[in-house]
């Protein structure tokens, strides 16, 4: 297996530093594994903290900055990162207005976060919590660890970033990142397997000419394997699994995420036939975002995640922000 | 080993040898993950292990119960995942049960692991038959009663019975039915660490 690394221990240290050379505007501790804002701590204003394994760029290093998140730590390469690093990040962000953390449903992610806010609140850091869990690939929740958090936590950082940056409490911050929560729901489909520097080889098998629907963003396989399908067949099974949960009563906004390895060609192409779908299906469309956001590492595929907005989520959503890899309106 | 031997370099020895056994057994950890869940375990445990070993050269406890505190917390600071903060609750638990006696007996072990066991099952929501690590360490303590090589063999029993359960917590448990079929890499770092602790008590 080829890839741009020296050796797979320093992979996500090595990524730290080359995010340092690139942003000047961040402040990005390499051996402590903490990406901040570099104006941090805001006053008045509420802290966002999230994390979670590396592997997932942009999310969330990328994600840090004015009008998103105020720090982000990153853990090994899918694995969630240790409370040392989380409560160091809530201390170097908290104004005195407290913290909100943004945790991933994983079993790792939500343990360390729990540690680590129980840590915080030990130092008398005011600290709130709110978990993410889109994925509607899980179904019998009450047989498994609950759905996974996967492309909605863009959607919870933008707008709950931008209800901080307004400079709303905490409670009123950590409310609308639930109401996001709860108005989101997404699909992930892989057309290969990714490959872990540790490992070196591909976490699962995917014979050419099939796919796996309903991935997570971790290289596990899905619910279900199936013969190759058209974009166009992809879409309807996304959109409508998504559907037959969520029907939206409100216009949505679409995210089309690519999973790392799929070009752009590919990922416009598919969300025209989400759009196609969403146009058959009568839900209307707020805003559509389509890119790498919510990668896990050389996988091939997509994910579709949707979010019904009422007036004020579309205009936190709207709001400026600017980080390295969401910026618009400054 | 009579009963009342159990010293702090006794459970030093345990820690060393279990970082031996995870370093030996990495590649094969995470090749059970990769089958049910994302590749990583084998290498999370082996940064953890390895700064247990460190921590306990740097600074040597000389009470049972603050060895195993001491590896439980560099396991929550390092090894990051599910595995860090239910191992290292596990260690730190079981620590604090033990307190600062000098030494301990088997049976005061096994109840300072019982208590590790129970936080476990509390911080993780899961019990025995869910596919987790638990499937190992709850029948070891029980037979940690009888000896060290009962609580060996009932750990690796414990991890081989795994294998036709579907999970029903972490990573593995969004598989569900696929799940079925493989054993699951917690319950089989478990067995390495009773297996170890027979090896040393031997």
């Amino acid at each position: 297996m080829k890839m741009l690394i020296n050796v797979p221990e320093t992979v996500v240290t090595d990524a730290l530093r080359g995010m340092a050379a690139a942003h000047p505007e961040l402040v990005v501790d390499a051996e402590n594994r903490v990406i901040v804002r570099r104006d941090a701590p805001v006053a008045d204003k509420v802290a966002l903290v999230s994390g979670g394994g590396s592997g997932h760029e942009p999310l969330h290093g990328g994600f840090v900055g004015p009008g998103m998140l105020d720090a982000a730590c990153p853990g090994e390469v899918f694995t969630s990162p240790v409370p040392d690093q989380m409560v160091r990040a809530a201390a170097a962000v908290d104004s005195g207005n407290g913290v909100l953390f943004v945790v991933k449903n994983y079993t790792g992610d939500v343990l360390n976060f729990q540690m680590a806010a129980e840590l915080a609140e030990d130092e008398g850091l005011q600290v709130a919590s709110v978990l993410v869990n889109d994925d509607v690939a899980v179904t019998d929740s009450t047989f498994t660890a609950g759905r996974r958090g996967t492309g909605a936590t863009l959607f919870v950082e933008k707008i709950a970033g931008a209800a901080a940056e307004e400079g709303m409490p905490l409670e009123r911050v950590e409310a609308l990142a639930r109401q996001v929560v709860e108005s989101s729901r997404s699909f992930g489909v892989a057309l290969s397997a990714c490959t872990t520097p540790a490992k070196g080889s591909p976490t699962f098998d995917l014979p050419a000419g099939e796919l796996e629907l309903g991935v997570g963003i971790h290289g596990e396989p899905g619910r279900e394997r199936r013969a190759m399908m058209t974009s166009h067949e992809i879409a309807d099974f996304a959109v409508d699994a998504i559907l037959a949960d969520l029907q939206p009563r409100l216009p949505v906004l679409v995210l089309v995420n690519g999973m790392g390895a799929t070009p752009l060609l590919e990922l416009y192409g598919f969300a025209a036939e989400v759009r196609r779908v969403l146009d058959e299906r009568e839900v209307a469309v707020a805003r559509t975002l389509v890119g790498n956001y919510v990668t896990s590492l050389d996988m091939a595929g997509c994910s579709v995640t949707l979010c019904q907005v009422d007036g004020e989520l579309l205009r936190l959503w709207e709001a400026p922000v600017e980080t390295p890899a969401l910026r618009w309106g400054r | 080993m009579s009963d009342s031997e159990l010293d702090a370099a006794f459970f030093v020895r345990w820690m060393v040898a279990a970082a031996a056994a995870v370093e030996r057994e990495a590649d094969r950890l995470t090749e059970l993950d990769s089958a049910i869940g994302d590749a990583d375990h084998g290498n999370n445990m082996q940064r953890g292990f390895a700064a247990v070993v460190k921590a306990l050269e740097a600074d040597a406890p000389t009470a049972p119960g603050a060895v195993l505190t001491s590896a439980g917390r560099q396991l929550i600071s390092t090894v990051g995942g599910a595995s860090g903060p239910l191992y290292g609750t596990l260690l730190r638990r079981s620590g604090k049960t033990l307190g600062d006696a000098a030494q301990v007996t088997r049976q005061e072990l096994r109840a300072g692991l019982r208590a590790g066991v129970d936080a476990v099952m509390q911080l993780g929501g899961a019990a025995p038959g869910d596919k987790t690590m638990l499937d190992a360490l709850v029948p070891a303590v029980a037979a940690l009663e009888t000896s060290f090589e009962a609580a060996a063999a009932a750990a690796e029993e414990g991890a081989l019975a795994t294998v036709p359960m579907r999970a029903r917590k972490g990573r593995a448990s969004y598989l569900g039915e696929r799940s079925i079929g493989h054993q699951d890499p917690g319950a089989t770092s478990s067995a390495l660490l009773f297996a170890t602790l027979a090896e040393v008590a031997a």
